[in-house]
């Protein structure tokens, strides 16, 4: 970029430009809101517009977003929320008395008791106890310090946190990072962003997307010849797959790390999401713990949590923590360091997250109203779980693994040649292929299985459970007969 | 076992690079957990940050109940709460994900009602200056929007590394966000004779000072200055504009004092609008990004996180890699939605709203009268603010004090405010954060109390300087 002088005025291209940016930045892909997201909202505009198409609505199943699709927010939370935001709504007695001795022991930890106050980086103190509080209860008693709980603006603020920490190194010796394929792509973004290494290791789609060791060892031993692995990132309940991982295989991981010397990172967003019979969900802490000191005191681990997914969905809010495990201290000391640069997390969101920790007690008067709605909530979304694969697993050339937790399906495709080339023939990604046509001929907006991983020569897409159970018997009714037409199209 | 877990030397080496925090609001809560046993004051008041709410100032009503409304929907019919309150949050509600504030955004740069009218406010606000809405992004906080920005601009190592010509002092969060994004801080002095402002000779030395070690890609401009409350002129940024077009630096200005400009006679030009008044060369080609927040003036809701950018001539294949993923929170892009477009004269909220002009003349006649204090102390030296929530008073330390720094290996400025801080139980800021990094000590106090606590507060500090 040369300047020239020219009366006294530089002309010059852009100082910023693709070539001159950081080349890490121009890499980074995010699938949820990639190119087919866009022109759903194309069509979305035309539609309003009066422009005619095949459909009168488009449904967004593309991303996790469960109040976008109807889901109604937990009434306490919103109370509590609401008090918080305008206390003189305390003098209101139509709202419960224990929404209001949250609202006001939350004002009290802020300062000048009011949201609109930073908080210190970490998080505002009492909550991040409430949080240790939550945590021990949930793992049967196993301790757990509120120093080592950081409040972050949604848990992908936390995992890129430490995910920035961890890697380092160049050439040879630069971080590698484990994580599953298919994956949630927020981790292959920020591994971009960070120049780290990314080690991908397979899900095994034959047997319901299950962790294998060996696998995990084959991926690693591969990686070692170019880079320097130090970091296994899992995902359980499984994002985009649900998989609900069993506690045996929870243990082998936690082995597996332990010899290989890796940092463990546990995205733990989806764990009330567990729908299918027999599974249940089992917090790497408590695994990690049951296992004995040998482990619980060597094992470096970051487990992370949110207010976006569960029974809440309140994904606006940017809600989250991370809870750490056997840091250095010195590493840590760095980790506060890191934290401070971005000044606090959204404190609505740090005051959600103290309510979700920190719910109606059977004897509180919220209690029996909470229950029912978050029971109808996670029953709602077993019985969607239940549907989907039901219904998919009836269309030829669609097979569905079941949801066992979480809040998506992957099914797999087959695609017919024709199909595949003709999309080679348009520059796409077949599944990009699929999914763009499906779009524009039946308004169903779904991200294709290549914005998250898959195995060579296999297709998928991610769908999400969301959308209110009437509709999402006409998505799955559309999709199927789509899935028919396309096969017949290019058979 | 302890050779297991991972060491000092295998964290980022940037992140170790991040210079450490002087963190004096740490020793504040430490020295708070020991009131009443060991201290003689009540407790501790800290005005090292910008943090209106912490002061005491309270939140706006009408926000706040527009807000509780959006939050519990069940609120659309309470009558209690005024009309056009519960209108407003029907209309936020219909704009976001389903009615609900709890969905993402609908872009992952915002709602696009939002970015709407924040271009609107802008041309209204420039005189007409036209602002597109996609030219908007919402952030979380212009401190996030920013790291999102730089983190555009850096590259390189070493010689390469791309350097951003800082202003010393500049806003103390702005240092360790440098040293987090890899980016060069290259500092251009102020000048303190003549009210912190900034000079066109000295931006000249700085940036020829710079190119020796790194590559000087932007430069950052405080308009008002955080945290010296300087109000650049029309003539001061062209000069700026036009400096940085010669030597191709991008623009970025941290606008976000802007709605608290108190000073008699001076008024907040934007870099926008001086850049559109200067022919289309200038107007068409000028990099530039402006940046402004919800957590300043008399919004004040720092702990929302909320803010935008406006981006003017940034390549559209670079612009399309800023946004936030997921997306930026939603409740304060509604607040920031009500406070651009607040309640019109026939509104009920109308009167309670327009109190916020009372806080103007408030934060005045503070401002003036914490001035006159300062300056009438001993050793201390004051210039006058015109905008923004602090006074950045030079403090002359006796030279037994800066001999005891450094046997102690901690900055004098620094050694300053943890002996008022142990003393006195006030908690202002050091200058070094504010990346003064030459022998004239600072600390950066905010004056933003209520009447009654300002008294209070400068009655001890006084006699803490005479004493210290």
């Amino acid at each position: 970029l040369k300047s020239q002088r020219l009366n006294g005025i530089s002309h010059r291209g852009r100082v910023l430009t693709l070539d001159s940016m950081n080349p890490n930045v121009k890499r980074v892909e995010y699938a949820v809101r990639g190119p087919i997201v866009q022109r759903a909202v194309q069509i979305e505009k035309e539609l309003k517009e009066g422009v005619k198409k095949p459909f009168t609505e488009v449904i967004k199943a593309n991303i996790g977003d469960a109040h976008a699709m109807g889901q109604k927010p937990i009434t306490f939370f919103r109370q509590v929320l609401a008090l918080c935001s305008y206390p003189a709504l305390l003098e209101d007695s139509k709202f419960p008395e224990d929404a209001k001795k949250r609202a006001q022991r939350i004002l009290e930890a802020c300062g000048g008791h009011s949201i609109g106050a930073y908080s210190t980086s970490q998080g505002i103190e009492c909550i991040r106890q409430d949080v240790a509080r939550y945590i021990e209860k949930r793992d049967g008693g196993i301790p757990s310090n509120p120093d080592n709980i950081y409040l972050s603006t949604g848990a992908s603020d936390a995992i890129v946190t430490i995910l920035k920490l961890l890697v380092c190194g160049e050439g040879r010796d630069r971080t590698g990072v484990m994580i599953s394929i298919p994956q949630y792509p927020l981790y292959s973004a920020a591994l971009a962003d960070l120049g780290a290494v990314q080690i991908n290791y397979y899900l095994d789609e034959d047997n319901c997307w299950s962790l294998n060791i060996t696998e995990l060892r084959r991926a690693l031993n591969a990686a070692r010849e170019h880079c320097n692995p130090r970091v296994l990132c899992i995902i359980n309940p499984g994002n985009p797959t649900g998989q609900v991982q069993s506690r045996q295989c929870i243990e082998d991981v936690i082995r597996f790390a332990k010899e290989e010397h890796l940092f463990l990172m546990a995205d733990e967003v989806y764990q009330d999401n567990v729908y299918a019979e027999g599974c249940q969900f089992h917090s790497f802490k408590k695994v990690l713990f049951e296992m004995g000191p040998e482990y619980s005191n060597t094992v470096e681990m970051a487990s992370f949590h949110s207010t976006s997914k569960c029974y809440m969905g309140e994904c606006g809010f940017r809600g989250g923590y991370m809870e750490v495990i056997n840091l250095d201290p010195e590493v840590k000391a760095q980790l506060i360091k890191l934290v401070s640069v971005r000044l606090c997390p959204p404190v609505p969101g740090q005051a959600l997250l103290d309510l979700v920790v920190n719910p109606p007690q059977p004897d509180e008067p919220s209690y029996a109203t909470f229950m029912k709605e978050r029971t109808a909530v996670l029953s709602t979304l077993a019985e969607k779980a239940r549907l989907t694969e039901q219904i998919f697993n009836t269309v030829p050339g669609i097979t569905c693994n079941p949801v066992q937790g979480a809040m998506y399906t992957f099914p797999g495709i087959t695609l017919p040649q024709k199909a595949i080339d003709k999309a080679k023939e348009l520059g796409l990604v077949p599944d990009m292929f699929y999914c763009m046509r499906l779009l524009e001929e039946d308004g169903i907006c779904l991200v294709p299985g290549s914005g998250f991983g898959q195995r060579e020569g296999t297709y998928h897409f991610r769908m999400t459970i969301l959308p209110p159970t009437d509709k999402l018997k006409v998505v799955l009714q559309k999709i199927r007969e789509f899935h028919l037409r396309f096969t017949q199209e290019f058979s | 076992e302890a050779g297991e877990m991972s060491t000092v030397q295998e964290v980022n080496s940037r992140v170790r690079g991040i210079r450490a925090p002087v963190n004096l609001q740490g020793l504040a809560a430490c020295i708070s957990e020991q009131i009443g046993v060991k201290k003689p004051f009540k407790s501790v008041i800290d005005v090292s940050s910008g943090d209106p709410h912490k002061a005491g100032m309270p939140p706006i009503s009408f926000i706040r109940q527009v807000m509780a409304v959006c939050l519990y929907p069940e609120l659309l019919k309470e009558k209690s709460l005024p009309l056009d309150v519960r209108q407003r949050a029907q209309k936020l509600l219909d704009m976001c994900s389903g009615g609900s504030v709890g969905s993402y955004s609908t872009t992952s740069i915002g709602l696009p009602e939002v970015q709407k009218s924040i271009s609107e406010f802008i041309t209204r606000r420039d005189g007409g200056v036209l602002s597109h809405p996609e030219d908007i992004i919402l952030t979380i906080g212009s401190q996030k929007g920013l790291s999102v920005f730089l983190n555009l601009l850096t590259s390189g190592e070493g010689k390469t590394q791309t350097g951003v010509l800082t202003p010393m002092p500049c806003p103390h969060t702005l240092p360790m966000l440098l040293d987090m994004t890899g980016l060069a801080l290259v500092p251009y002095r102020l000048f303190e004779e003549q009210g912190w402002a900034v000079n066109l000779d000295e931006l000249h030395r700085a940036l020829e000072a710079g190119r020796v070690h790194c590559e000087p890609k932007a430069i950052y401009i405080s308009n008002p200055g955080n945290p010296t409350g300087y109000v650049q002129d029309r003539e001061t940024i062209e000069k700026v504009i036009r400096f940085a077009a010669t030597n191709c630096l991008i623009i970025l200005a941290e606008e976000v004092h802007q709605g608290s400009v108190y000073g008699q006679d001076k008024e907040f030009i934007s870099y926008k609008k001086v850049l559109s008044e200067m022919g289309k060369t200038y107007a068409e080609t000028m990099e530039l990004v402006s940046f402004h927040s919800i957590s300043t003036a008399y919004i004040g809701e720092c702990g929302l996180r909320g803010g935008y950018m406006e981006v003017v001539n940034i390549d559209p294949a670079v612009k399309k890699c800023l946004n936030f993923t997921p997306s930026a929170p939603v409740l304060p892009q509604l607040a920031l939605e009500l406070s651009l477009n607040p309640p019109r004269p026939e509104d009920s909220s109308y009167n309670s709203y327009t109190q916020i002009h009372h806080i103007e003349d408030t934060l005045s006649q503070n401002a003036k009268r914490a001035l006159e204090f300062l300056n009438r102390v001993e050793g201390m030296s004051c210039q006058p603010s015109m905008a923004g929530p602090f006074l950045y008073p030079r403090v002359h330390l006796p030279p037994h004090m800066v001999e005891e720094a450094k046997r102690l290996g901690v900055k004098a400025d620094v050694l300053y405010c943890q002996r008022l801080l142990e003393e006195e139980g006030i908690c202002v800021g050091a200058g070094c954060e504010n990346g003064q990094e030459d022998k004239n000590y600072h600390i950066r106090h905010r004056y933003l109390l209520i009447n009654n606590k300002i008294n209070q507060f400068h009655r001890s500090f006084c006699e803490a300087m005479l004493t210290g």
